[in-house]
């Protein structure tokens, strides 16, 4: 393992390589890819990208926590979290790329 | 939302780009990920997420059928954790 980290730069980079548009259109464009993702998450719909991977939102209701340092009672607010399921594709890739 | 719609929200939003560079554009950005991953690289995208590998330790299974038991290797996972600003949209702050 490698053990990198990639960041928005990288994939900018692997679209400027790719398709030849500038620097800072490409760039602009992930973004436009994240925001419009992001848009349809907070809007409560699935992002399902084939071969890739399923984001979905999934709402949890209120709980009892607890401070695990102090023992404390805490309320959890009823909240939306965010859910990633990798594609078969995925998880055969990933796994075979980093046989020991 | 599936992809072919990611493709075509942002076509829409550049028409001077043909909709097969989009979607070159779209399917780069998402080969990239799952390569950096099947690297064993991170990828963190601020303000929407990272995606990074766990390892799972090999394992004693069971086969929930025969109740036979099976030696599971050791094997990488991918797995994605929300970033705060997108974690905060999605419960309205």
């Amino acid at each position: 393992m490698s053990g990198k980290t990639l960041t928005r730069m990288d994939l900018s980079e692997a679209v400027f390589r790719e398709v030849g548009l500038s620097r800072n259109e490409s760039a602009q464009l992930v973004e436009s890819m994240l925001d419009h993702m992001s848009d349809a998450l907070v809007d409560g719909q699935q992002v399902k990208i084939s071969s890739f991977g399923t984001f979905s939102v999934r709402s949890k209701s209120a709980r009892i926590g607890r401070n695990p340092k102090t023992g404390e009672e805490v309320p959890i607010q009823p909240r939306r979290v965010l859910t990633f399921r990798p594609s078969h594709l995925m998880k055969d890739r990933v796994a075979a790329g980093n046989k020991a | 939302m599936i992809r072919s719609e990611l493709i075509q929200k942002i076509a829409d939003e550049n028409p001077h780009l043909y909709q097969r560079d989009v979607e070159r554009i779209v399917n780069t950005v998402f080969d990239e990920v799952t390569g950096a991953m099947s690297r064993g690289d991170r990828v963190e995208l601020r303000g929407f997420g990272a995606f990074s590998v766990k390892k799972r330790d090999a394992r004693i299974g069971r086969n929930p059928r025969t109740g036979e038991t099976v030696s599971v290797e050791e094997k990488h996972v991918p797995f994605f954790k929300t970033g705060k600003l997108l974690r905060d949209r999605l419960n309205g702050k």
